[in-house]
């Protein structure tokens, strides 16, 4: 049905990143690189109380720093704070140290509140102290019943229950949220690292109440967002601002400290689940009781999309009898922000660790009642697939019969990622020069994952050129609007545009060129025919190119050292599909992103928050740990091809089941859960009976 | 990672080894007390440096770099802020994601954690400072065949500490390169990448692990 070409040169081989060279000799402009005439450095004072009024701010004395230009606060005072970290004020000034400087001498004048809670238990309470004034912490359940559970339950031959819990994680993308920003009379223009130049400009137009025509996003480069880098932020605006006062363009780059407290992050989940199954393991019954907190944000959830703290549930099954129950809960912590496969992988997590208690109750192999209640005919053949080449059979031991100190163990689980498909509004052009030069210009962002060589090589293929000569401009609001980089959205949004672009340009050029095939070997020719005046084409996403809906399983091999707690990951296996494959190493690179990603949640990060001082006590990456190069095992990745339906984006469904491969893994290693995440030594050597559990301060 | 070898510790005086210990050492209930006491109280005699700006010439692959300082500056700062070599990313500021690293002769270094005045007189190469005539280096090269770049924001970082690595070991295993990228950070995920890429710029193929399968 689809109608990209049968025999290809270019699409589903390897093109080598075009933008490479540019990133390994650091010629890439990042935001962060930004150099714009005559700049001043921005910084932001942040609150230190999770909670007060701030009466009043005093710029004055920062003012008299010297190198100090700007100075601003947030808001109109008195100003309500409501977590550690929020935004007061900012200075702009010629160097980091005057910022420094400056910030120190900012007078504040504020109430502390003393009554704040930064742990969903303690938010849950009646008597907790309220987040937002007058409104209860914990949001009225949000319930989805079918079936009868109080009547299946007791039909089940087999029934289990769990709490299975997952941390807030934060996205840490290595370049921090930040603009540059010049706002001058003729209107704003900000260098921003983003994942969403529309978004942004959408985002300065609205808060500094200017015409979006008066509003420029540029992001040649940016270094990571995964979620969190979608709008204008109180950095952009605070940068704009300072720039006008400043009459000079402004950086603001966060520090690192700043993104684990004000940026985003994943909600956490407190999934108390009972999940029960006839004697064949066909699941019968479900019942979910789920909260978490998306932070100060806990009232908002935009279905699941936007870091609410509701998660999909029972998850890729279908159960005839279930009952669910989520909220959301609020405390005083920086909101929650869209993260990779927003709610999937703590729902992967909570529904493949039940899955695998159920099948130890029932007595079955874990992958046997998955293939048993799968509905998904491609996650089924994943399964049987991955099973073989990973050599499930031969491997599967009953949990917790592993041999020796050092116990080895296996598990898997399935995603699904029921976003993507594409943004249907997606433009594109490409201007034609006589000399057979061709430069396309999309007003979509790089945010790592390859959509500059993603455009070439689809464009390559079209015109019958090479990569190479496919000249790539993106990232500037001027060029026809592209799709946000979220949702896994952005392969299948601009594929189709250039595929669209392309055929235009070869129908225009056959027309004002008299050649019939202008196509390959013919460019040359056709092009020079155009005498002076390049050809610039439009084009837009066409329907019957792309899909939606990709699926996935993982297999994963561990090793926990029983006297230690270490657990040690050995190796991966995702079997992924992504319809059309586009690009295949780049695509590659995203699996092995998400799968690491994964095994992060489940194994190494967590936000603390202190109850006592209501703060984040692991704002940095020695204590907030990211995996490392030395914890990565062989990943092994089998790519299941189905050109037949078109493109489709990868990113998020590659993240999804990991934490539950290795969570299960873990499980069939010990022979008993561990049943919140992060899986640290010393939960194992609790789950063991060695130490006693962590205490949850 | 960042460590310098052991030999390397020799660059640094005795005496620039107790002005970095500050007034911690002068309390130090130690036997060394007294001459402690009395060698900082002589490094402390030597001229005050700043705290206004001051000039500082950097050698930076291969060209003098003249720059007015505050002594506070870091390298890292000096080089992004002060100068057009930005190649050299911030990631933490505070030595653990090593996006920031740069070579001091042949040794990588978190440039975040050196202050710029300290640098003089060290031959200082960037990521910039790599390749020649436009041509990559065998490092740059793998790692572009290799796909062993995302986002590239921790890129320049791990280019460094894979090209510092195979200055000192040509023909490293897999243990040596994770060893010597155990300081780098990478968040979009491509370890495995960069790990095939330094093996590969020393020589060694490793083979796809990729599978691709048709559905229909």
């Amino acid at each position: 049905m689809s109608n990209w070409p049968a025999e290809t040169k270019y699409i589903s081989h390897s093109t080598a990143r075009i933008d490479a060279p540019a990133k390994l000799t650091g010629q890439a402009r990042y935001s962060s690189d930004i150099q714009a005439n005559g700049w001043f450095y921005g910084m932001i004072l942040r609150s230190k109380w999770p909670a007060a009024k701030i009466l009043s701010v005093n710029l004055e004395a920062a003012l008299k720093i010297p190198g100090i230009k700007a100075a601003v606060t947030v808001k109109d005072f008195p100003q309500t704070i409501r977590f550690y970290g929020e935004e007061i004020a900012a200075v702009a000034g010629t160097s980091k140290q005057a910022c420094l400087d400056a910030l120190r001498v900012i007078e504040v004048k504020a109430e502390p509140r003393h009554e704040f809670v930064v742990k969903e238990d303690n938010a849950r309470k009646e008597n907790s102290p309220s987040v937002w004034e007058g409104a209860a912490n914990a949001s009225a359940p949000h319930v989805r019943e079918q079936g009868s559970v109080d009547t299946a339950f007791p039909e089940c031959a087999a029934v289990i229950e769990g709490f299975y819990t997952t941390p807030v994680q934060i996205h840490h993308p290595m370049e921090t949220h930040g603009n540059t920003v010049s706002w001058t009379d003729e209107g704003v223009t900000a260098w921003a690292s983003t994942q969403g130049i529309s978004s942004v400009r959408d985002g300065l137009a609205g808060a500094l109440k200017l015409d979006h025509s008066k509003v420029r996003v540029i992001t040649e480069y940016m270094g990571g967002g995964f979620g969190a880098k979608f709008g204008a932020g109180v950095e952009g605006v605070l940068a704009a601002k300072l720039s006008r006062e400043a009459k000079a363009p402004v950086r603001l780059m966060l520090t690192r400290f700043d993104e684990a407290l004000a940026v985003g992050n994943r909600p956490s989940s407190f999934q108390k689940i009972k999940i029960g199954a006839t004697a064949d393991g066909t699941l019968h019954a479900f019942e979910m009781e789920n909260y978490g907190t998306a932070g100060i944000g806990a009232g908002g959830d935009s279905g699941g999309g936007g870091g609410g703290a509701d998660i999909p549930a029972p998850y890729i099954y279908k159960v005839p009898n279930t009952r669910v129950k989520q909220s959301h809960v609020a405390v005083n912590a920086g909101s929650a922000r869209a993260f990779r496969a927003p709610g999937n992988p703590p729902a992967s997590y909570g529904m493949e660790s039940a899955m695998d208690d159920l099948a130890v109750k029932l007595g079955m192999d874990p992958l046997e009642l998955r293939l048993k209640n799968d509905p998904s005919e491609i996650r089924q053949r994943e399964y049987k697939l991955g099973a073989e080449k990973f050599g499930w059979k031969q491997k599967y031991q009953k949990p917790g019969s592993s041999p020796g100190v050092v116990k080895t163990g296996i598990g898997c689980a399935g995603a699904a990622w029921p976003a993507g498909g594409a943004s249907k509004s997606t433009q594109g052009e490409a201007q034609i020069n006589p000399d057979g030069s061709i430069e396309f210009r999309l007003g979509v962002q790089d945010i790592g994952t390859g959509t500059r060589t993603v455009i070439a090589v689809v464009a390559a293929e079209i015109l019958g050129l090479k990569p190479e000569q496919i000249t790539v401009r993106v990232g500037d609001t001027n060029f026809p609007p592209g799709p946000g980089s979220g949702g896994s959205t952005t392969c299948a949004s601009i594929s189709p545009t250039v595929f669209d672009v392309c055929t235009k340009a070869l129908e225009q050029l056959q027309t004002q060129t008299g050649i019939p095939d202008a196509h390959g070997e013919n460019w040359f020719a056709a092009c020079k025919k155009l005498g002076v005046s390049p050809l610039v084409v439009h084009g837009q996403w066409q329907q019957g190119l792309s899909a939606d809906h990709a699926c996935g399983v993982q297999f994963a091999e561990v090793e926990v050292d029983t006297e230690t707690g270490l657990v040690t990951v050995k190796r991966i296996l995702g079997v992924h599909d992504c319809g059309l494959i586009v690009n295949k190493i780049t695509l590659e690179s995203q699996i092995n992103g998400g799968i690491i990603m994964g095994m992060g949640y489940a194994l190494y990060e967590e936000r603390v928050m202190d109850a006592l001082s209501g703060v984040v006590l692991n704002p940095n990456f020695e204590t907030y740990k990211l995996p490392g190069i030395a914890d990565v095992p062989d990943i092994e990745i089998v790519l299941i091809n189905m050109p037949e339906r078109g493109v489709i984006g990868i990113g998020e469904p590659a993240t999804v089941p990991t934490a539950g491969a290795i969570a299960n893994a873990v499980a069939n290693a010990i022979g008993v859960r561990v049943s919140s995440l992060p899986i640290t030594p010393a939960k194992i050597l609790a789950a063991l009976g060695k130490v006693p559990p962590p205490v949850n301060a | 990672m960042k460590n310098p070898e052991p030999e390397n510790f020799g660059a640094h005086s005795r005496r620039t080894f107790l002005k970095s210990l500050g007034t911690v050492a002068a309390t130090a209930a130690t036997a060394q007390v007294q001459s402690v006491a009395a060698e900082l109280e002589k490094a402390n005699a030597e001229k005050v440096i700043g705290p206004n700006a001051v000039p500082v010439t950097l050698k930076v692959n291969g060209e003098k770099l003249k720059l007015m300082l505050e002594p506070r500056v870091t390298l890292l700062d000096a080089l992004r802020n002060y100068s057009s070599l930005t190649g050299a990313k911030d990631g933490c500021d505070r030595a653990v994601c090593g996006a920031c690293t740069v070579l001091l002769g042949d040794t990588p270094v978190y440039s975040c954690q050196k202050l710029a005045i300290e640098a003089q007189g060290d031959e200082i190469t960037t990521v910039e400072g790599l390749a020649k005539n436009e041509k990559l280096t065998k490092v740059q090269q793998a790692f572009l065949d290799q796909d062993a770049l995302q986002c590239g924001y921790c890129t320049p970082g791990f280019v460094m500490s894979v090209t510092a690595l195979l200055k000192k070991n040509p023909r490293p295993n897999a243990n040596d390169v994770k060893h010597a990228c155990a300081g780098n950070f990478c968040r979009c995920g491509t370890h495995p990448r960069i790990l095939q890429a330094a093996l590969k710029a020393a020589g060694v193929e490793t083979a796809s692990k990729t599978e691709v399968i048709d559905y229909v």
